[in-house]
């Protein structure tokens, strides 16, 4: 191995030809949420702190249910591919896999949950 | 790749030996902030599962929420959610390679801190 060329070496490796996947998926949510983050602040925010019945009677409307259901699908979404890469930056080997392992199932199990409560207030 | 010639080039800054620079505090705020979030988010899935169950249930989850320890969180990850937003829309500009020069980078860390300021200020009028 320590003989081959730098050239040698790379050849017939080939690109991963998906490196730049991540990249995108981050930049398509960070736009989303630059959307959904305003609109969610103004329609949860008046909500924190109100009565339950007024709460259950502002999230049964479209508008502020679906806001509530899209920030949390796309906001967890980013959190997951965000924390990844910190994680990449900061831990390494196994245990750099049980964290992402772990932090997606965080994400996607904190999503699901968000979501049924958004149905069952809504529906 | 241990065999690799990495050639006399310098290193990382080592952090205990590297000055705070606004470049560098607004860098790595954005990934503190971004990811400190989580627990605003745990707070409000968890502030929503409360509503849908019971009323019981959503009394201590509205309690914990807006009691002073839930307000100072509520009101930093506010404050978080706001910063990571425009920290968010400078990589969007720069990864269109513009204001990458260390004066534009400057300004925009400006307006990054004094923006999300402003903003939080603004929203906790407004609410």
């Amino acid at each position: 191995m320590r003989y081959l060329t730098d050239r040698k070496r790379a050849m017939g490796m080939g690109s991963a030809k998906t490196g730049t996947a991540h990249f995108w998926s981050m930049k398509v949510s960070s736009v989303a949420l630059l959307i959904l983050i305003p609109l969610f602040v103004f329609t949860f925010g008046p909500m924190l702190g109100a009565p339950h019945d007024e709460v259950l009677a502002y999230f049964a409307h479209p508008f502020p249910a679906i806001v509530a259901a899209l920030t949390l699908i796309v906001g967890f979404k980013h959190f997951n591919e965000g924390a990844q890469t910190m994680i990449e930056d900061y831990v390494h080997g196994t245990t750099q896999k049980i964290v992402i392992i772990a932090v997606t199932c965080l994400s996607y199990g904190a999503a699901a949950t968000g979501l049924f409560a958004i149905a069952k207030i809504a529906l | 790749m241990a065999d690799v010639n990495r050639g006399n080039r310098p290193l990382s800054p080592h952090l205990s030996i590297y000055r705070p620079q606004l470049t560098s505090i607004t860098s790595i705020l954005t990934r503190i902030t971004g990811n400190a979030l989580i627990l605003a988010a745990l707070l409000i899935v968890w502030w929503f599962l409360a509503a849908a169950t019971s009323p019981a249930y959503f009394a201590l989850a509205d309690a914990v929420l807006t009691s002073w320890f839930g307000d100072l969180v509520m009101f930093l990850s506010l404050w978080a959610l706001w910063y990571h937003t425009l920290a968010g829309v400078r990589h969007l500009i720069w990864d269109n390679a513009k204001m990458l020069d260390i004066e534009s980078a400057y300004k925009l860390g400006y307006a990054v801190i004094g923006g999300s300021v402003l903003l939080t200020l603004l929203t906790v009028a407004v609410i």
